[in-house]
């Protein structure tokens, strides 16, 4: 009897489907002004936490309040919801008016339609392209479109070291990948749990960001001219495996990083002195000392390139991107927004609490104190700096390729071997995936 | 979503139908009337979004048209046709997703049972302590679950974790501290911690089941001079048996849609080896944008669920009818 | 009947392995939560070096716990109460009216909860906001949108549980309540519940853990004011470091409520589970 009963279910969810097609979001190009008087901003995780982001947001945003007029309801979102807010938030077409999004997904965001598209009419409200580090600028939409998004953050890596480690072993900073290679060796004593590196090795936004920057010094690109994926090219498999074998040839770096899903723990190991050097974005200044580590006791290089590399690339294009919702329906007030979110004197306000890189032209980082240092990422950044594949297939670059490394890390670190031809499989596969 | 497999009892099976009653009675609107609020909620949030998923499962929802995706273009048997060819990275890793799922549920639902009669049977006796016992063994059911799998995460550290500092610091069982959350390990992990959240629940059926022995049956079986083992196999286990067949389905179900243990336990690094399929098709709708073939996958995974459900309904049913005979 | 030594060392294999299982994560729960940050990040140790309160307080504001608190109780004790409810007058008419219709609802109901909770997600989201867009009452965001959810997912079962445990009460009651010329509501709350209290405190059971514990729609349908637990916990991994001792106080205090109260009705719980399977 319960068989029977069991199917008969099927009758009643056939007739519910009639229903379903009536349902559908609604379309509406540029967004309109039909709420001229709030905004709703959502905020990604730039500070020590959540909160800690609302706080240095908030006199912010009641500046704007006060120039404007216009409310803004603040959201700060962590990293683990971003991706599943702004997605759900596309497909319905209701989200906030304004928002973050990592830069790498500019050309993947634009291509849904969602964000609203910026235009010669836009970006006059904007204060003009021109403002703009153009190669920042350059991440928010495919080559030859009107971007969808503009820089709000700027971040770039760079190479800490222990300062007090390289002078005890009498060892300069590196300047070329084999001497990193070598002073990782000299500071690496595995009995003591002390390594020359920690990766995020078990990260895949991290790991992806080092294929591609490892495939660039190699001279080699992740897609070709017109858009497909390209990553069983010599130079891109080389470039993984030079990165794989910090930790499988040259033993500098802890297997268990293996497990560190992302750089904030690489930043702990680095500051507990568990190791000498980590590579890591501009930002991580506060974060290593709110570790314990004064600001004198560590240093940043650029990320060093072999000495025969084809391109000095030491980083990523790498920050945070501000776009509108297509469906906003204060569009000249997410204007307006995302001007001011982007003028000098903003830049300058969240550029130290976020320790981020200005993206104006002329813009002055204020994210140290130190000239020196803030000299240098601003060059990594303006000059040794390429954004990730400007194509639609963006994400699943990120995920693809990130997630083979994941693996191929864990199979090191688990005690086997991982050879060029293991590499060339990986990525023959994450290719595969790619479904353009 | 977490709990939906309703946790055993109430076999539909083996509950009669109410007692038919003696006049029948006149049409009446009532029992649609407070049956109302239960059907809209269903329809709601059950139905419609089946229904939904189905129909997702038939055209192109990438991220070109997850925006206006009334509109997105039909597909016919494409999704289906792209989760299934094992000439793609996709469709083999659906397949090792599927393999180490069905391999994961019959160890998960196995050791729980086991380890749910052990101590039901251990517990079935009173003495000085016994509640004690019964307590403790109820927390991991009760503790809330991101808590408890959380907890786990710490535990299976390799270097802070409690796990290796037993294995290989007190007990030297290995020279290098081994990995749990990464590489083939992350298997054992996941079905260590979905059976001790499972457990607990085969523990309680059991327990409720084994009240409703009557001890004659014990006394008289003893008389006949079968040792305790004998007993559990002539008298405890036949008499759970009403028991064993919603729970075992219940458990299978509950295990195989488990999306909650590996999503806390991994996080964003899964390991290939903890992959269950579940998560496997959040990812391949979330991160990949493409929901066409992240619900193509969902509807063959609910296909074989059915299926699954009915030959096992199938098979109980029938060995119960012709024992009846 | 003597218990033979076999048993006895049955017994206490079986109570020493589990009890060691069951209490290994929940010490390290326990004494993790009293150790500075230092001490976690330095390796295990089987007790802190010092026993310190700090993570309790400091859970507190790493992240706005308390908010988070409020919204899962408001959330879960709404879906339970409704969820309850509704489950009753449903279980009513399935156990006491044998009307057309009555044999696919009951099919239909328990058959969803095989489906795979992912692929309801982006649907159900949708449909949200649908309403919200055609009708204006906003369920996407809000509790009132994860009330429904967590009700509905907890319904079927309860619906079951509860019809079987209604069946099992004599209906010689309701005819003679009938004579004395009550009516159908009056014999639900004089007659069916008082004998019914058992499996009703079964499914609010069931009810509360389902939603108390529920990660995946709380992430997507939830924002920062209406964050639920499940999903607040995981921001003490913030950008700078990974709290876990502050982790693990948060755990603890979000389940004592949860244990406790499942521990104090534990009787309850599975007289209802049992009703219909045992029997």
């Amino acid at each position: 009897m319960r068989r029977r009963t069991l199917l008969s279910a099927a009758p009643l969810a056939a007739v519910t489907a009639a229903g379903l097609a009536a349902c559908g979001s609604g379309s509406g190009g540029g967004g309109s002004n039909d709420s001229p008087d709030s905004l709703t901003y959502w905020a990604s995780n730039q500070g020590t936490s959540l909160e800690n982001d609302k706080e240095v947001l908030t006199p912010v945003l009641e500046k704007f309040t006060e120039e404007t007029g216009i409310e803004v309801s603040l959201e700060v979102i962590g990293w683990s919801d971003l991706q599943t807010r702004i997605q759900t938030a596309i497909t319905s077409g209701q989200g906030p008016d304004v928002l973050n999004i990592g830069n790498t997904w500019g050309v993947s965001l634009q291509a849904t339609g969602g964000l609203l598209e910026l235009g010669d009419a836009e970006f006059e409200a904007l204060g003009g392209r021109d403002r703009y580090v153009p190669a920042a600028l350059a991440t928010g939409g495919a080559v030859d479109t009107d971007p969808t998004s503009i820089p709000l953050y700027g971040l770039a890596y760079g190479m800490y070291y222990n300062v007090q480690m390289f002078e005890d072993a009498g060892i300069e900073p590196p300047t070329t990948w084999e001497e990193m290679v070598e002073a990782a060796k000299a500071l690496t004593d595995p009995d003591k749990d002390v390594y020359g590196m920690s990766l995020a090795a078990g990260s895949y936004t991290e790991n992806n960001h080092f294929a591609f920057i490892n495939a660039t010094q190699n001279g080699a690109s992740l897609n070709s001219p017109d858009g497909k994926p390209t990553f069983t090219e010599d130079g891109v498999v080389d470039g993984i495996l030079r990165y794989l074998d910090l930790m499988q040839e040259h033993k500098v770096v802890n297997p268990s990083n293996a497990q560190f899903d992302n750089g904030t723990k690489s930043v702990t190991a680095f500051a507990n002195k568990q190791a000498a050097m980590i590579i890591n974005q501009n930002n991580a200044n506060a974060t290593i000392e709110s570790q314990g580590m004064t600001p004198e006791e560590f240093k940043a290089v650029p990320f060093p390139a072999p000495a025969d590399a084809v391109d000095d690339c030491a980083s990523h294009l790498a920050g945070i991107n501000l776009a509108a919702m297509a469906d906003t329906d204060n569009r000249d007030g997410a204007l307006a927004f995302m001007k001011f979110m982007t003028s000098p004197e903003t830049q300058a306000e969240l550029g130290k609490p976020f320790a981020s890189l200005p993206v104006l032209v002329d813009g002055e980082p204020t994210f140290t104190d130190d000239t020196e240092q803030a000299e240098m990422f601003m060059e990594i950044y303006a000059e040794r700096s390429a954004p990730l594949p400007l194509v639609p297939w963006e994400d699943q670059f990120e995920t693809t390729v990130g997630q083979a490394m994941n693996s191929m890390f864990a199979k090191i670190a688990t005690g086997g071997t991982v050879t060029r031809e293991d590499v060339v499989t990986a990525m023959q596969t994450a290719q595969d995936s790619i479904r353009a | 979503m977490t709990l939906s497999t309703r946790p055993g009892t109430a076999a539909p099976a083996s509950r009669p139908d109410p007692p038919a009653p003696r006049r029948r009675p006149r049409r009446t609107w009532f029992p649609y009337l407070i049956l109302l609020p239960a059907v809209v909620l269903e329809v709601l949030i059950h139905i419609i979004p089946m229904v939904t998923g189905f129909w997702m499962s038939f055209v192109e929802l990438t991220k070109f048209f997850i925006r206006r995706w009334t509109e997105a273009p039909f597909a016919g048997l494409e999704n289906y046709r792209i989760a299934v060819d094992l000439n793609t990275p996709v469709g083999q890793e659906l397949l090792s997703s599927f393999l180490v799922t069905l391999g994961f549920t019959i160890l998960v639902v196995g050791l729980s049972w086991g380890l749910g009669m052990a101590a039901a049977v251990a517990l079935q006796r009173p003495f000085r302590g016994r509640g004690v016992f019964r307590t403790l063994f109820l927390i991991p059911y009760a503790l809330p679950l991101y808590a408890a799998v959380i907890t786990w995460n710490f535990l299976l550290q390799r270097d802070t974790g409690v796990i290796n500092h037993i294995l290989v610091e007190q007990l030297g069982l290995f020279e290098d501290a081994p990995f749990w959350l990464i590489g083939d390990n992350a298997f054992i992990s996941v079905v260590v911690v979905a059976v001790w959240r499972m457990w607990p629940f085969a523990f309680l059926m059991f327990m409720a089941g084994l009240q409703s022995i009557p001890g004659e049956l014990y006394e008289a079986s003893a008389m006949d001079g079968a040792t305790p083992l004998r007993q559990w196999r002539a008298v405890t286990l036949p008499m759970l048996a009403p028991v064993n067949q919603t729970m075992l389905l219940v458990m299978f179900l509950w295990v195989f849609n488990d999306f909650n243990t590996p999503y806390i336990l991994f996080g964003t690094a899964q390991p290939p080896a903890g992959d269950l399929i579940s998560f496997h098709i959040y990812n391949a709708s979330f991160l990949s944008w493409d929901f066409g073939v992240g619900s193509a996958m969902s509807v063959l995974l609910l296909l074989f669920l059915l299926v699954v459900s009915l030959l096992y309904l199938y098979f109980t049913q029938w060995r119960k009818e012709s024992s009846h005979a | 009947m003597r218990e033979t030594l076999g048993e006895k060392i049955f017994r206490t294999v079986v109570l020493v392995g589990l009890g060691l299982f069951v209490l290994l994560p929940l010490y390290v729960m326990i004494t993790t939560s009293l150790k500075p940050l230092g001490d976690v990040q330095a390796g295990f140790s089987w007790l802190p070096s010092r026993v310190t309160f700090g993570p309790f307080i400091e859970m507190w504001s790493t992240v706005p716990l308390a908010r988070y608190f409020m919204n899962s109780l408001v959330v879960t004790s709404v879906a339970t109460l409704c969820s309850v409810v509704v489950a009753i007058f449903a279980a009513y008419a399935v156990s006491r009216w044998r009307f057309r219709g009555r044999t696919p609802f009951m099919t239909t109901v328990l058959s969803t909860q095989m489906f795979p909770g992912v692929l309801f997600l982006l649907p159900l989201y949708l449909i949200f906001v649908n309403i919200d867009t055609t009708f204006g009452i906003p369920l996407v965001g809000t509790r009132i949108g994860l009330i429904i959810t967590y009700l509905t997912f907890s319904l079927p079962f309860s619906i079951w549980m509860l019809a079987g445990y209604f069946d099992g009460i004599p209906r010689e009651l309701d005819q003679a309540g009938k004579v004395d010329g009550a009516g159908n509501l009056t014999i639900l709350l004089r007659i069916i519940l008082p004998a019914a209290r058992p499996g009703i405190v079964a499914v609010a059971i069931y009810a509360f853990m389902t939603a108390w514990g529920e990660v995946l729609f709380a992430s997507v349908l939830t924002t920062e004011d209406t964050r639920t637990l499940a999903v607040g916990l995981r921001q003490y991994a913030t950008q700078t470091n990974v709290y876990w001792n502050q982790v693990l106080a948060a755990s603890i205090a979000v389940s004592i409520p949860v244990v406790v109260g499942f521990l104090m009705m534990q009787k309850n719980f599975v007289a209802g589970l049992t009703a219909g399977a045992v029997k």
